[in-house]
C-alpha cells in the first residue's frame, strides 16, 4: 500500500478528514521549506502538497503566483525540490508528500529520470496541473512503475463520462477543484461541490479531496462534511509572504530578476514568524475539518 | 512514434495533420488544467461542424471581402529587386488589410465562431497590440464585450495601440505578473477564461495554444497562401521559387506556407527574431536556439533554462517577442520541410528603411525580419527566380520605436 493510501485509510478508520496544506518549495527562501514541512505536520497536516516553482503558473491566482515568483527569485528548480523532500524524509517517514506543479520542469528533466529521482527522494504523488489524462498515459505508466501515485484534477466542468475515465486512471486520491477559477478565488458554492463529490464517490473508491477556495474553518467544515480531505493553499502562501513583507506585488520591482536575500538575523526572526503563522492557519483549518 | 527527423517531407499528407488530439507529430496537443477541457471540446465540436458548413464559410468569405478588403494584392518590388541584383521579390500585401495586418483574418473567423456558439464576451492576449486591436475591432462590430490582456511592459511600449483598443470599446488589462510581456498576458487570459468559461470565448492570436487553436488559426490564415498560389500563377505564370515569412508564434507564416506544403519545389524560410544575435542569448528564436517543452497548452520549441523555466526574450519587435512558437512549425522544422533562420534587430531595421525608402512601403518591424532575410536570399539567386514575402503588417504602429532608435522624440 502506498504511503498516501495508508494515510488516507488511517484517516478514514479514525473518522478523520485529511488536512492537506500546500506551500511553494523555496518560498520565501530555500532552507525554510523543510522546517516548514515539519511544522505543517505538527500543526495537523495529514499529507503535504509541495508546489514546484514555475515561471508560468497558469492555474494560480495572484497569491500563489507570488509564491512562485518569490521561490524563483531564489532560483529553486525541480532538483532542489527533490532534495528538500529527501531531507524531510530523514526525519519523517510517514507523512505523504505530493509534488504539485506544471509539466515543463518534468518534461525537461525527463519523465523516467524524474520518476527515479522522486522515488529515491521519497515523493509519494505527483499532480501535474497542465497534464490532462489524454496526454498523461506515458508519464502515468512511468510514475506507476516507480511507486508514485498520479493525482488528477476533476473540475466543475468535467462531464460525468470524463469523470469516470479520470477515476480509472488516477491513484492516491482525486483532487476535486471546487470552483471555476484560479487558486484562491472566492466564490465557493458548497451545494454544487457536494453533488459533484457525491457523483465522484459513486464512481470510484479513491478518496476525494477538495481544493481551491478553502480559506477558513467555516469553508473547511462545509467541505469536510462530504469530502475525504481538504486542501488549503492560498491562505497559507499569503500568510508566509506576509511574514516577510512580500505578499503584495510591487509594481516597480521584478521579483523574477531581483532576488531578495535575507541575512541570518532576518531568517531567524522570519522563521519564528512563519512557524507561528503556519501553526495558527493549519490548526484552524484542521479544527474546522474535524470539529 | 516515428521521429519527425526521419520523415521524408515529400511523403507527408499535410492536410491530415493535426490528428484528432491536435498532435503534429510529437508537438501540439492539449496541456491545460482540467477546467478548460470542456470548453476546448465545445470549441472543437463547434469548429468541426462549422468549418464544412457552406453558410458559415460564405459569411467568413463575405467578411473577408467586404470588411477586410480581400483579396490582398501581390506587388512586385521591382526597384528593390533590381537594387539587390538577384531574384525578383514579390510582396503579399497583408498590410493593406483593415487594421493593417494579417491578424484580422483570424479574429474575423474566431469572432464568427463565438457568435455561433452564443458567447457574448471575448478575451484576447496581445503583445504589440495588433491582435488586440483586431480583436477589439471585430468585437465592436459584433457588439461583444471585449477584454484584452497585455503585459504591463508592452502597455508602456505600445501606447498608440492601447489607445486604439480603448477607442474601440475594449477594456485593456495590464498584466504585472512574471516578465510582464506577451507570455504573461497569455497566462492571464487563460486564468480569465478558467474563471469565466461559461460566457467567454478566448480569441488566441497565433497558431499556438491548446488544440484546436493551432489548427483553426492556421485554417483561417490559410487564405493568404490560397490567394497567393492563384495570384503568383496569374502574375508570373508559375509558383514562386521560395516563400519567406517572419515567425513569432507563426500565424502569418503558416497562413502563407500551408497551401504550398505539397508543392515540393517551393522552398520555405521562416524568419525568427535574432534580437542582439543568437550567440548573445538575447533573442526570441526558439526554433534556432531552443528546446522542446510544454507551455500555454502545447508541446513545442521553447526558450527555457535547464530547470524548465521559461526565460525572458528580446526582440526589437514586440510581436515576435515570445518564447514559444506554433507546434506545426516545430514539426516542419524537425522534418526539414521549412528552413528556420534568424535575423538581428539591426538587420531588420536596415530592411525596414530599405523598403520604406526604395518602394514607399513602410513595413511592420515584425515583417522587416522576413524582408531582411529575403534580401539576403535574393542576392544569391538568379534574376529569373522569384521570392514571395508575406508583408504581414504595416509599420505605422512602430514609428515611435523607430524614432526612439534614431534618437528623436516626436
Amino acid at each position: 500500500m502506498s504511503r498516501i493510501a495508508a494515510r488516507m485509510k488511517a484517516c478514514q478508520d479514525r473518522g478523520r478528514k485529511a488536512v492537506i496544506p500546500y506551500i511553494v518549495a523555496g518560498d520565501p527562501w530555500l532552507e525554510i521549506t523543510v522546517s516548514a514541512m515539519h511544522t505543517l505536520v505538527d500543526a495537523g497536516a495529514d499529507i503535504i502538497e509541495l508546489g514546484v516553482p514555475f515561471s508560468d503558473p497558469m492555474a494560480e491566482g495572484p497569491v500563489i503566483q507570488l509564491g512562485h515568483e518569490r521561490a524563483l527569485a531564489n532560483h529553486i528548480g525541480l532538483s532542489d525540490v527533490l532534495a528538500m523532500v529527501a531531507e524531510f524524509r530523514n526525519k519523517d517517514r510517514e507523512t505523504p508528500v505530493v509534488l504539485m506543479g506544471y509539466a515543463n520542469p518534468i518534461e525537461v528533466m525527463g519523465y523516467t529520470v524524474f520518476a527515479e529521482a522522486a522515488q529515491r527522494a521519497g515523493v509519494d504523488g505527483v499532480l501535474t496541473v497542465d497534464m490532462p489524462p489524454e496526454e498523461a498515459s506515458e508519464s502515468n505508466t512511468i510514475f506507476r512503475q516507480h511507486g508514485i501515485d498520479a493525482i488528477f484534477l476533476i473540475a466543475p466542468t468535467t462531464s460525468n463520462q470524463r469523470t469516470k475515465q479520470i477515476c480509472a486512471m488516477a491513484t492516491g486520491y482525486i483532487y476535486y477543484v471546487s470552483l471555476k477559477g484560479v487558486t484562491g478565488a472566492g466564490h465557493l458554492d458548497t451545494a454544487e461541490v457536494e453533488s459533484k463529490v457525491r457523483f465522484i464517490k459513486q464512481t470510484t473508491d479513491l478518496p476525494v479531496c477538495v481544493g481551491f477556495g478553502i480559506k477558513d474553518a467555516d469553508s473547511a467544515r462545509a467541505i469536510a462534511k462530504y469530502a475525504d480531505g481538504v486542501v488549503v493553499g492560498s491562505v497559507l502562501v499569503d500568510g508566509m509572504g506576509e511574514c516577510v513583507g512580500m505578499n503584495v506585488r510591487d509594481n516597480e520591482a521584478d521579483l523574477n530578476t531581483e532576488s531578495k536575500s535575507f541575512n541570518a538575523n532576518e531568517k531567524n526572526l522570519f522563521t519564528k514568524k512563519i512557524t507561528d503563522k503556519i501553526m495558527s492557519i493549519v490548526s484552524v483549518i484542521a479544527l474546522g475539518a474535524n470539529p | 512514434m516515428q521521429t519527425p527527423q526521419n520523415i521524408d517531407p515529400r511523403t507527408v499528407d499535410y492536410g491530415a495533420v493535426p490528428d484528432e488530439k491536435g498532435h503534429f507529430g510529437p508537438y501540439g496537443g492539449r496541456f491545460v488544467s482540467e477546467t478548460l477541457i470542456a470548453a476546448l471540446d465545445e470549441l472543437q465540436a463547434a469548429y468541426a461542424m462549422l468549418k464544412d458548413d457552406a453558410s458559415f464559410q460564405a459569411e467568413f468569405d463575405s467578411d473577408l471581402a467586404h470588411y477586410v478588403g480581400r483579396p490582398s494584392p501581390i506587388y512586385h518590388a521591382e526597384r528593390w529587386s533590381k537594387k539587390l541584383g538577384g531574384a525578383q521579390i514579390f510582396l503579399k500585401r497583408e498590410d493593406l488589410n483593415h487594421t493593417g495586418a494579417h491578424k484580422v483574418n483570424n479574429t474575423i473567423g474566431q469572432a464568427l465562431l463565438a457568435k455561433h456558439m452564443g458567447k457574448p464576451r471575448v478575451i484576447a492576449e496581445t503583445g504589440a497590440g495588433q491582435h488586440g486591436v483586431a480583436s477589439a475591432t471585430v468585437a465592436a462590430r459584433l457588439g461583444m464585450e471585449c477584454q484584452v490582456f497585455m503585459g504591463a511592459e508592452d502597455v508602456k511600449r505600445q501606447s498608440l495601440n492601447v489607445y486604439r483598443m480603448k477607442l474601440l470599446g475594449a477594456d485593456v488589462v495590464p498584466v504585472t505578473s512574471g516578465s510582464r510581456t506577451l507570455k504573461d498576458a497569455m497566462n492571464e487570459a487563460l486564468r480569465d477564461w478558467v474563471t469565466n468559461v461559461d460566457n467567454t470565448f478566448y480569441i488566441i492570436g497565433t497558431v499556438a495554444g491548446p488544440a484546436p487553436y493551432p489548427q483553426l488559426v492556421r485554417d483561417f490564415q490559410s487564405v493568404i497562401g490560397r490567394e497567393s498560389r492563384v495570384q503568383m500563377q496569374a502574375q508570373t505564370g508559375r509558383l514562386p521559387d521560395c516563400l519567406v515569412a517572419c515567425v513569432g508564434g507563426g500565424s502569418n507564416a503558416i497562413g502563407l506556407f500551408h497551401p504550398f506544403l505539397n508543392d515540393h519545389d517551393v522552398a520555405m524560410h521562416g524568419v525568427e527574431a535574432g534580437g542582439y544575435g543568437i550567440t548573445t542569448g538575447k533573442h526570441a528564436a526558439p526554433l534556432n536556439d531552443g528546446k522542446p517543452g510544454i507551455l500555454h497548452g502545447n508541446r513545442t520549441y521553447l526558450m527555457e533554462d535547464e530547470d524548465g523555466q521559461i526565460i525572458d526574450t528580446h526582440s526589437i519587435s514586440a510581436g515576435l517577442d515570445y518564447p514559444g512558437v506554433g507546434p506545426e512549425h516545430s514539426w516542419l522544422k524537425d522534418m526539414g520541410r521549412v528552413n528556420y533562420v534568424a535575423v538581428t534587430d539591426d538587420e531588420a531595421m536596415d530592411a525596414f528603411r530599405a523598403l520604406t525608402q526604395i518602394e514607399g512601403i513602410m513595413p511592420a518591424l515584425e515583417t522587416s525580419h522576413a524582408l531582411a532575410y529575403a534580401a539576403k536570399l535574393a542576392q544569391d539567386m538568379d534574376k529569373d527566380k522569384t521570392i514571395l514575402v508575406n508583408l504581414s503588417g504595416r509599420g505605422d504602429k512602430d514609428i515611435l520605436t523607430v524614432a526612439d532608435i534614431d534618437g528623436i522624440t516626436l
